[in-house]
């Protein structure tokens, strides 16, 4: 996927050295500030046969994820509480240099990473989704299909996954003779939080916020980090065959901390 | 759910009786196996692990070289047997995520451009996992590059944090990672003071991320310092000096 992308964009390496003198005077290619992310849209309620689903655009990156609700068998560690399955594909339509086949390991990555902040952050009361403990309990699937790339397929993954949970409806599941049972009415899927991932990359000197295709085959290396409605880290990620020094890395926070407070603001407005 | 049992008592003592700040014992050789261009085997707390490194060797399949540099493959794997379920030997999607942060931790260190059309294998196996098996496996597999004589710009040494608690830890252990709220991963090179590695799951405050990670990066200096001792016994040892005039020249 990336990497797929990385290789093929000669053009994009060539443009490096005019990106990294824009750079050193605070500008980008597109005109953005280095901290500015690009337009973002969401669309809830997409596909009226998912429970919840979302399609977003990020500039032109564009993603659709769709939540399914279903019943299943719990992990043996964790018998009283539901289970939460992010899966994302970077569909062969996505881009010029993207094949259809099992999850490349960009494609694992990129679904673990947004996993770990739905996860790590508690989004969904999982506690509340034991049917029966150690036999049945509620199985929130998520899927992702990444439509168009352009970069930062995190952030719009993310974006994609929280805001089609946040309006995900599903039925209650009780037993009844011994056999569960889905409720005619729909009630909200438990959520309570909404962690929101900030996505940067590192090219030469300079940290830039939400990178586009063009940026990424430029970058030397990224860091996603997640941030939840406190204003906490609750997943972070670094990734690509670079460094960063530590100092960057503590900057990169407090640049997650207030731009994923402006993103989910934005969020919460377009799926109220 | 049942009431989570204490993982640090009223004193600040661990379950395995180590301070807030103090690593599990380590031990680290180098040159462990013999077909291998380069290996080490770590042992850090209960986690047991080989690395294995081959290269630089020719490209399979021929279409993936880089005409520039080498390629820099890593593979994390864990034995069925290593944690207390058996693991299915097929490679589980946190084994290919692993694998990939492994390789991205260790590319830095490497002077590829000096390998043009090569490929540099990295092996990971975990015999035995105890919680920070990936760091431990990026310490071992910094020391198998090393003793493949591939040319480096820094060591690797991996170190991880986490909360345990609600308390700032170093290098949780098995259960400290499970029953902990928070684990952070971090690898880097320390004569360069570059990041390679970073991971975080669990919720930190700005004040504790800090702390954490700074923890870590201490903790991974002290890596450091064991991993060069480790490779000073294999290349400058005592012994070594002694055979060296026997007349035994090339051998690594």
């Amino acid at each position: 996927m990336m990497a797929a992308v990385k290789k093929n964009y000669v053009v994009e390496t060539i443009r490096k050295g005019q990106m990294i003198e824009l750079l050193s005077q605070g500008k980008r290619l597109d005109g953005r500030a280095l901290d500015e992310h690009r337009p973002l849209t969401i669309q809830t309620g997409f596909i009226q046969k998912a429970n919840g689903s979302a399609m977003v655009t990020l500039g032109n990156t564009q993603v659709l994820a769709g939540v399914k609700v279903a019943t299943g068998t719990p992990f043996p560690d964790t018998p009283d509480k539901g289970l939460l399955v992010v899966n994302a594909e970077v569909l062969p339509l996505s881009s010029a240099y993207a094949e259809a086949g099992p999850p490349s390991e960009d494609a694992i990555e990129l679904a673990r990473v947004v996993d770990r902040g739905v996860r790590e952050s508690e989004m969904v009361d999982l506690a509340s989704l034991c049917i029966t403990p150690g036999k049945s309990v509620y199985t929130i699937f998520i899927d992702v299909n990444i439509m168009n790339v352009d970069g930062n397929l995190f952030d719009a993954t993310s974006y994609a996954v929280v805001s089609a949970l946040r309006t995900a409806k599903m039925p209650k599941y009780e037993v009844v003779d011994d056999k569960i049972k889905a409720s005619e009415d729909l009630i909200p899927v438990p959520v309570a939080k909404t962690p929101i991932s900030v996505t940067m990359a590192r090219i030469g000197d300079s940290i830039i916020v939400d990178p586009t295709g063009e940026e990424e085959a430029a970058m030397d290396a990224r860091i996603t980090i997640t941030t939840d409605d406190e204003g906490s880290v609750c997943a972070a990620q670094k990734g690509e065959p670079s460094t960063f020094s530590p100092e960057k890395i503590l900057e990169a926070v407090d640049t997650s901390i207030r731009i994923g407070k402006e993103i989910r603001g934005a969020v919460w407005e377009s799926i109220k | 759910m049942e009431a989570k049992r204490k993982l640090i008592d009223e004193n600040g003592i661990r379950l395995d009786g180590r301070k807030w700040n103090e690593l599990r014992p380590i031990k680290m050789q180098v040159g462990t196996l013999k077909n291998a261009d380069g290996s080490a085997y770590i042992e850090f707390g209960k986690n047991k692990i080989m690395a294995a490194v081959y290269g630089p060797k020719e490209v399979h399949p021929k279409h993936e070289v880089l005409p520039d540099r080498a390629l820099v493959r890593a593979r994390y794997h864990m034995a069925p047997f290593s944690v207390d379920e058996r693991k299915n030997p097929a490679p589980s999607r946190r084994e290919i995520e692993i694998s990939k942060v492994i390789r991205e931790a260790l590319e830095p260190a490497l002077v590829v451009e000096e390998y043009p059309r090569t490929a540099i294998q990295v092996f990971v196996e975990v015999l035995q996992s105890d919680g920070g098996s990936r760091v431990a496996g990026i310490t071992a597999a910094s020391l198998a590059l090393a003793d493949a004589g591939i040319n480096m710009r820094d060591l690797v040494s991996g170190c991880s944090s986490g909360i345990v608690d609600g308390q700032v830890v170093l290098d949780l252990n098995d259960a400290e990672d499970k029953e902990g709220s928070g684990d952070m991963p971090v690898a880097l090179m320390p004569t360069l003071n570059r990041v390679t590695l970073l991971q975080v799951d669990g919720i930190y405050t700005r004040e504790n991320f800090q702390k954490a990670f700074e923890l870590a990066m201490e903790g991974g200096r002290k890596v450091y310092e064991m991993q060069r001792q480790a490779l000073n016994e294999k290349f400058f040892s005592a012994g070594q000096m002694e055979q060296a005039p026997g007349g035994e020249t090339g051998e690594s």
